[in-house]
């Protein structure tokens, strides 16, 4: 099976830089969907592979994901998980406000 | 005499035990020869004095006899693994000033072994590139020079171009890298010097920021095989802390070393032969196929069909991954902030501000392929060719021990090229990325110079946790080789 890559416009690379939300110009917009259709059309090449009955890769190597015990552990480093904020009050994150 | 500079690990330690010289006096004259160097920019953040005030612990401890396997050896460390207190940047905007409250298992095993780290070695952006010119801090230079072009500045390869630079410009004697589709092989071979990357679960993951999380493995970078055979030793381990981590005991990896190849059986992978690989590297390939049988081993063809599927698959499955890994650089709890109208606004200032065009092109193709309509025609379909590339190398290993190819399809290029069109650049990692796919570890090691004076890079491919092995092979491969040219930069220096 072949099949043609989706080439996609400037209104998906717009789409999708929303959902990654990563403000895009109308200028750079412009350049990565040349640049992306062009890793598109390259990595379209794997259509023609035939993968009937193959079972997708999760993990190089075989073993199950290890189970710890189930504790509560906060670790108790608020101070530290802080220590790089932006901006951080009370023991908290802050962010611009949410609801109106 | 010897400059301090020039010896390997091995040597420098022998002298470190005979007191020929002290910790303090090796990693000084490191220090004064980085403080020279910095033209190369293979440094993020420098950590110049407290690697001269760790040195003379190094020396107490060995006065007291109580010294690491490793100890007083000057590093460095790529900038992507955390260090308690010490900036971390991942070579990105957006990580400038974070400093982390914790140390990267990797980067503790090597301090505990007594390494000292002489600073933050420079890399892409994210480990997202080859050669070095991703990097929010300017790209790196390689201290070789073509002797056709002695004007033109060369990249060291990447995304560890600092670290191989460094390690090749004799300013450190090792350096932490880490591999994803050829971060340490590629640049290992640009710089004539030897880098490995373990299987995949060899080494800790915890502590290095990430970027595709099934196909990141740390590794190293020395002057010749037995460094990264010393260094190796002193990073791979079990560590509960990353749940991919393989809980299996790590043997002395130098002990095979000099043994001989009698009986072992070196694949040579008839895809590996592609068109656009430059002529010189055919040429010491198939050198290198004779230095092995010269080595005692036995030479099998072999065939790895779904070779030329793994660029694609690769820039399906890392970008998705990149995509889901690099959504926490948010503004919110570490990094850069750019403050928006709103929360969300925030969020897509801070991005659009703090990540190159790299990572912005590899985050939004994982965000494409991952999402709605297009996850099983993308995604799906990439992991089930990852199987199958997986399944070529097994099939493979059940006829040969190792896989002998180049490292890179070309030389060391000038900063200025291959920059217009991502896909070119791509390219680079053609040899590279299969191995990543399927978890094998891998080690370049420089056997000649092309035409240019330039240094060519073997690839070596072993079997999964088989590093002792491998680590053999490209031993015989380096003595074989008796590569012993240096950097135009380093012979320079001398004069």
């Amino acid at each position: 099976m072949t099949t043609q890559a989706p080439v996609i416009d400037r209104a998906t690379v717009r789409k999708v830089a929303r959902l990654a939300r990563i403000r895009t110009t109308e200028a750079e917009e412009e350049t990565l969907t040349g640049e992306l259709n062009k890793i598109l059309a390259m990595v379209s090449e794997l259509n023609a592979v035939d993968t009937t009955g193959v079972e997708p890769l999760t993990s190089v190597i075989d073993m199950a994901l290890p189970r710890r015990a189930d504790e509560v552990s906060d670790g108790n480093c608020q101070e530290q998980i802080l220590a790089n904020a932006p901006e951080a009050t009370a023991g908290f994150f802050v962010v611009p406000k949410v609801v109106e | 005499m010897t400059k301090l500079t020039d010896l390997t690990i091995a040597a420098a330690l022998d002298g470190l035990k005979k007191k020929d010289f002290t910790a303090e006096e090796l990693v000084t004259e490191h220090v004064r020869t980085a403080e020279a160097a910095r033209a190369l920019n293979c440094f993020i953040t420098e950590t110049f004095d407290d690697a001269i005030e760790d040195a003379k612990d190094s020396d107490a401890r060995r006065q007291g006899k109580k010294e690491g396997v490793l100890d007083g050896i000057p590093i460095g460390m790529k900038d992507l693994f955390c260090t308690e207190g010490v900036e971390t940047t991942a070579a990105s905007k957006i990580l400038k000033g974070f400093k982390p409250v914790y140390e990267s298992t990797v980067s503790q095993k090597l301090k505990d072994a007594g390494t000292i780290s002489l600073g933050k070695l420079n890399l892409d952006e994210f480990a997202m590139g080859s050669s070095n010119g991703t990097s929010a801090f300017g790209g790196v230079i390689n201290p070789w020079r073509s002797t056709k072009h002695p004007e033109k500045d060369l990249v060291p390869g990447g995304s560890s171009g600092g670290s191989s630079a460094a390690v090749a410009a004799r300013i450190i004697m090792g350096a932490t890298g880490t591999d994803t589709g050829g971060s340490i092989r590629q640049p290992a071979a640009f710089c004539g010097i030897t880098g490995i990357k373990p299987t995949y679960g060899r080494c800790s993951r915890w502590g290095v920021v990430a970027f595709a999380s099934s196909l990141d493995q740390p590794g190293a970078f020395g002057k010749d095989v037995r460094d990264s055979a010393l260094l190796l030793g002193a990073m791979a381990g079990y560590d509960p802390k990353d749940s991919t981590s393989v809980n299996l005991p790590v043997p002395d990896y130098t002990a095979g070393l000099g043994k001989s190849l009698k009986g072992l059986k070196v694949g040579v992978p008839k895809e590996y032969r592609v068109e656009g690989t430059n002529d010189e590297i055919v040429a010491w390939w198939d050198k290198g196929i004779q230095m092995m049988k010269d080595a005692g081993a036995e030479i099998v063809d072999v065939s790895l069909p779904h070779t030329k599927y793994a660029l694609a698959t690769y820039y399906i499955v890392a970008p998705a991954e990149c995509s889901s890994n690099l959504a926490r650089y948010d503004g919110v709890r570490f990094g850069l902030r750019v403050e928006g109208d709103n929360l969300i606004d925030t969020y897509e200032k801070t991005r659009a501000e703090g990540f190159g065009r790299e990572v912005k092109r590899r985050i939004l193709i994982g965000t494409y392929v991952l999402s709605a309509g297009y996850y099983d025609a993308y995604y799906n379909q990439a992991r089930r060719v990852r199987k199958l590339i997986w399944q070529d190398f097994i099939n493979a290993y059940q006829q040969c021990d190792v896989l002998l190819t180049p490292t890179a399809p070309t030389a060391a290029f000038g900063t200025t090229e291959n920059t217009t069109d991502p896909v070119t650049m791509y390219l680079n990692d053609l040899f590279t990325i299969p191995a990543s796919m399927a978890g094998m570890p891998g080690i370049s090691v420089p056997v000649g110079l092309n035409n240019e004076g330039l240094p060519i890079g073997l690839q070596l491919l072993g079997k999964p946790f088989e590093e002792g092995a491998l680590l053999q092979a490209a031993f015989a491969l380096e003595q074989q080789a008796q590569f012993n040219a240096l950097p135009q930069y380093v012979t320079a220096r001398a004069a």
